[in-house]
């Protein structure tokens, strides 16, 4: 494994966490992002995850330099699954190692939202009558050219 | 020549996923221009470009041998 990855089979959160593991830790919050159901009223039946992948695995890396710097002491692992995925599936894990659990849960937290920031990966849809690609309209973005 | 590349939405709209043109010394605006002349249901608004890999201004100058990826919205997570 790398510690900042787009994989094409089933993820294993442990690994991740085991990764981020070290004695000066104290903590180790483990985040797994699973394919859901039902959003909004409407039925998904499954997923269809495409990353730009070079460019995505830079960016899942400069997330995690992002929180090594601003929580000092931390170690990440983040790994994204792309292709068809099935419900409860893992789409996403992050793994965040600190010296105590507030940072673990705090740095855990701005990785999944800077995720849905800056990372080239996209998720379509599919249900029973149709599918569409999601994005996520947020925030207008850095390098944005609006 | 320049290297372009589509992704989710953008390639389902432009049919390719990759092209080649030759804009080098045109801006990533120019490029954006030319794109959605081409492209008319190109999505202006929301859609970010990199290049090599790291997103661009749209004053940034493109380079032989540049790869540029149009990014639409992204829905990671």
């Amino acid at each position: 494994m790398k510690a900042f990855e787009i994989v094409t089979e089933a993820i294993n959160p442990q690994v991740y966490a085991d990764y981020v593991l070290r004695p000066e830790a104290g903590a180790v919050t483990l985040f797994t992002g699973h394919v859901r159901e039902w959003t909004k009223g409407v039925r998904t039946l499954h997923l269809s995850y495409e990353a730009y992948i070079p460019m995505a695995e830079k960016k899942l890396t400069q997330i995690g330099e992002e929180i090594e710097q601003r929580w000092e002491g931390t170690k990440v692992a983040i790994a994204h699954r792309i292709g068809e995925l099935q419900i409860s599936d893992i789409a996403v894990v992050i793994a965040v190692s600190s010296p105590h659990r507030k940072t673990a849960y705090e740095a855990n937290e701005y990785a999944i939202e800077r995720i849905k920031e800056i990372v080239p990966i996209w998720k379509k849809e599919i249900w029973e009558d149709g599918e569409e690609w999601i994005g996520d309209q947020k925030k207008k973005p850095e390098g944005g050219l609006t | 020549m320049i290297s372009l590349r589509y992704f989710a939405g953008l390639r389902e709209q432009t049919g390719v996923s990759e092209e080649q043109v030759d804009m080098a010394g045109q801006t990533v605006e120019d490029l954006w221009q030319w794109a959605t002349e081409k492209y008319p249901d190109f999505l202006s608004g929301a859609a970010r470009v990199a290049v090599n890999e790291e997103y661009a201004l749209p004053t940034d100058i493109l380079e032989t041998g540049d790869v540029v990826a149009f990014i639409p919205p992204v829905s990671g997570g």
